[in-house]
């Protein structure tokens, strides 16, 4: 049986036909809102491979597909709680708020790209997170520090299906579960780990099975309609804030792109497959939905995507624009104070970034 | 006043920066009602609760990530590794994360936390007890290393590092922990992190080390002192950064310098600080630098672990061949 057809929570299937009455909040403004969210971050998306292949960002990991994830999570979210995402989080980021030209930032190599934003309470958010199923601590770390600073604030983690077979993913659990913190933990099952399939990730029937060891509740949801996962998400940082404990959710999706732009995924897996899950992906379903219940058009479909490559381009012209950090910055925020060895090794650098520079750095 | 144990002075550094910092916790295994496994947190829950001292299960990458997870939203997390051994699991969180917080995020989070581990062989642990890595720490751009080894400086050092607004790896030299004892003054003064220590005034050579070492090193220094050899003794302190100047200043005027560490010798710290004199201050020397340091062997079980540890002769042998080969 196709994974992505499986029975799980869900609202609208991937023809874009309701399965169950929507939720209350699910009117039609706020599910076109949601709609033109995720066209705009694929749009994003693909830019971003372009501008890899052209030479003008370092490797990428296209989050195609897992747009219905991201906005949920990112609109779910409060300002003051705290997001700790993983790597293919551009679209939770930005529906939190946090500019596109951060990420460009980011995989154009420039640290710059976490320093995301002058908002004290979104400060508070994590960087991306490569390292596997880190992050689930720091998250934990996080909820912790949440409940003991008593402000009802809830954190939200984010993984892949690979890193939940990693230790730090269930270590995490485990301790979220023991602990009673305020966190939701979501895992992105987009079905493959690099080229390690889901199949072979885990003996477990679903991910959110893993839940029931750590004595938290977990719960399996279509990760494809946007609906169903705003709609988890919500109840499960809820129910966080009311002190009653962490959430695992099972995002079931499909990663539509290689694993990064490193990666060619037609080595290990077939046309079909991918072909298939293109069938069920978030953004067709939803148009479809919108559509047929006369709250979109094709030709506001097409302006829309004209829309949003002219933002697009603004953000990568700044992007390009954007003055390179000084070579010393590498110093510069290592420790709060630098030791007299590490300002002359900063000397040293500046001097050779000199002469490289033909004496230009200013 | 009474002379109390390095321990005591951890566990009221501990208990002064509690009871003034609402955003000090301390986390690790059994570190609340029982206290740690050498009760270094003795009292800390029974006086501030079980949400600022916090037991947690065992999985020490699980620490690891959780005391970064706290540091980056205010708080001042003081982690305790039962052993030093045990703290690869969380090798990932220091390095990967705790080390570059404030690096990656240009200042937007950082970490202000505090990793404790008792280091360090001689009381006849079973294995995976008695390492000495503190190299390996060092050797991580972001961190700090501090190592105290009396009563006063772990008080002192201990207040410093969890004030410190960056990473700190601070390794209690367990085989002292209740041997070396001395008056602390309970007034949450911190000593200063870049600095080391001199704790005898020597002309003949200059004898850097820390941790447990330095009670055979000033052993030896009394010795050296009866044949007429008189050696300055350098506490490290703070591993990384290390304060070469002061021990240049040392050598400005003993021309000769002897490091002792319990640690493996090869890529040991000993071998960083001869490398920086032969850097900076070849020309202070009047004989070519020596090592008494570990052997570079997995520490073996205890019943052969004597012959592993440093002796005073071992310091003592050492430092007449400086002086007295080199004359």
């Amino acid at each position: 049986m196709n994974v992505l057809a499986m029975p799980m929570h869900r609202f609208i299937d991937h023809r874009g036909k309701l399965v169950k009455p929507l939720p209350e909040w699910a009117d039609l403004m706020t599910l076109k809102g949601f709609y033109c969210d995720m066209v705009l971050t694929r749009t994003y998306d693909n830019k971003a491979v372009a501008l890899q292949r052209t030479g003008k960002l370092g490797t990428y990991p296209s989050h195609l597909g897992s747009e219905a994830i991201g906005i949920a999570i990112g609109r779910a979210l409060k300002k003051s709680d705290v997001f700790i995402p993983y790597y293919r989080d551009l679209p939770a980021l930005w529906a939190r708020g946090i500019g596109m030209e951060k990420n460009l930032q980011y995989w154009g190599g420039d640290e710059r790209g976490s320093d995301f934003s002058p908002d004290e309470e979104r400060c508070r958010d994590l960087p991306f997170c490569v390292p596997i199923a880190t992050q689930c601590t720091h998250a934990v770390g996080v909820a912790a520090a949440l409940k003991i600073q008593g402000n009802h604030n809830v954190a939200l983690v984010t993984c892949g299906d690979g890193a939940t077979s990693k230790g730090d993913f269930l270590e995490s659990l485990n301790c979220a579960g023991a602990w009673n913190i305020p966190l939701v933990f979501v895992i992105n099952n987009n079905q493959w780990a690099i080229s390690v399939p889901r199949a072979i990730q885990c003996g477990a029937e679903l991910l959110s099975d893993k839940a029931k060891g750590a004595g938290i509740e977990g719960i399996t949801v279509d990760g494809n309609d946007v609906v169903a996962m705003f709609d988890i998400v919500t109840m499960s940082l809820d129910h966080a804030r009311k002190g009653k404990g962490a959430t695992l959710i099972e995002a079931v999706s499909y990663r539509l792109s290689d694993h990064t732009t490193a990666d060619d995924a037609s080595r290990y897996r077939s046309e079909d497959e991918l072909q298939q899950a293109w069938e069920f992906e978030p953004i067709k379903r939803l148009k479809t939905f919108l559509i047929e219940q006369g709250a979109w058009s094709e030709q506001d479909d097409i302006s829309w995507q004209a829309h949003c490559k002219e933002v697009i381009e603004t953000v990568v012209d700044h992007y390009l624009s954007m003055t390179p950090q000084a070579p010393e910055s590498a110093f510069d925020f290592l420790y709060e104070q630098l030791s007299e060895d590490l300002l002359s090794q900063r000397d040293l650098i500046i001097n050779k970034a000199m002469r490289m520079q033909g004496g230009n750095h200013g | 006043m009474a002379e109390v144990t390095l321990l005591d002075a951890i566990n009221m550094a501990l208990h002064y920066e509690m009871a003034h910092d609402q955003n000090v916790v301390v986390l690790g295994e059994d570190v609340g009602d029982n206290g740690g496994v050498f009760r270094a947190t003795v009292g800390l829950k029974e006086k501030y609760g079980c949400k600022r001292v916090i037991d947690s299960p065992l999985a020490e990458a699980l620490i690891g990530g959780v005391t970064v997870g706290m540091a980056t939203q205010g708080l001042r997390p003081v982690a305790e590794f039962q052993f030093q051994g045990f703290v690869f699991p969380a090798m990932e969180h220091l390095v990967c994360h705790a080390a570059r917080m404030r690096n990656r995020t240009r200042g937007r989070l950082t970490c202000p936390a505090v990793f404790r581990a008792p280091f360090g062989g001689g009381i006849h642990a079973p294995e995976h007890h008695s390492e000495s890595v503190e190299a390996l720490f060092a050797h991580i751009p972001g961190i700090s290393v501090v190592i105290p080894s009396s009563p006063q400086r772990a008080y002192g050092l201990l207040l410093a590092a969890i004030r410190s607004n960056d990473p700190i790896m601070f390794f209690e030299p367990k085989r002292i922990y209740r041997t070396v004892k001395s008056t602390v003054i309970d007034n949450g003064e911190a000593l200063p992190l870049n600095t080391c220590f001199t704790l005898r005034k020597g002309r003949d050579l200059t004898l850097v080390t820390w941790g447990a070492c330095v009670v055979e090193s000033l052993q030896a220094a009394q010795t050296l002192s009866e044949l007429g050899i008189e050696a300055e003794v350098i506490d490290l302190a703070t591993i990384k950064p290390i304060d070469m100047a002061s021990i240049i200043k040392s050598l400005e005027k003993t021309g000769r310098l002897l490091v002792v560490h319990e640690a493996c010798k090869t890529c040991g710290v000993g071998a960083e600080i001869i490398a920086r004199i032969s850097e900076q201050a070849m020309c202070l020397l009047k004989a070519p630098p020596r090592r008494v340091t570990g052997t570079d062997t997995i520490m073996p079980y205890y019943k052969n672990e004597d012959y592993f540890m440093i002796q005073e002769d071992d310091i003592v042998d050492a430092a007449k061949m400086l002086v007295e080969g080199w004359k």
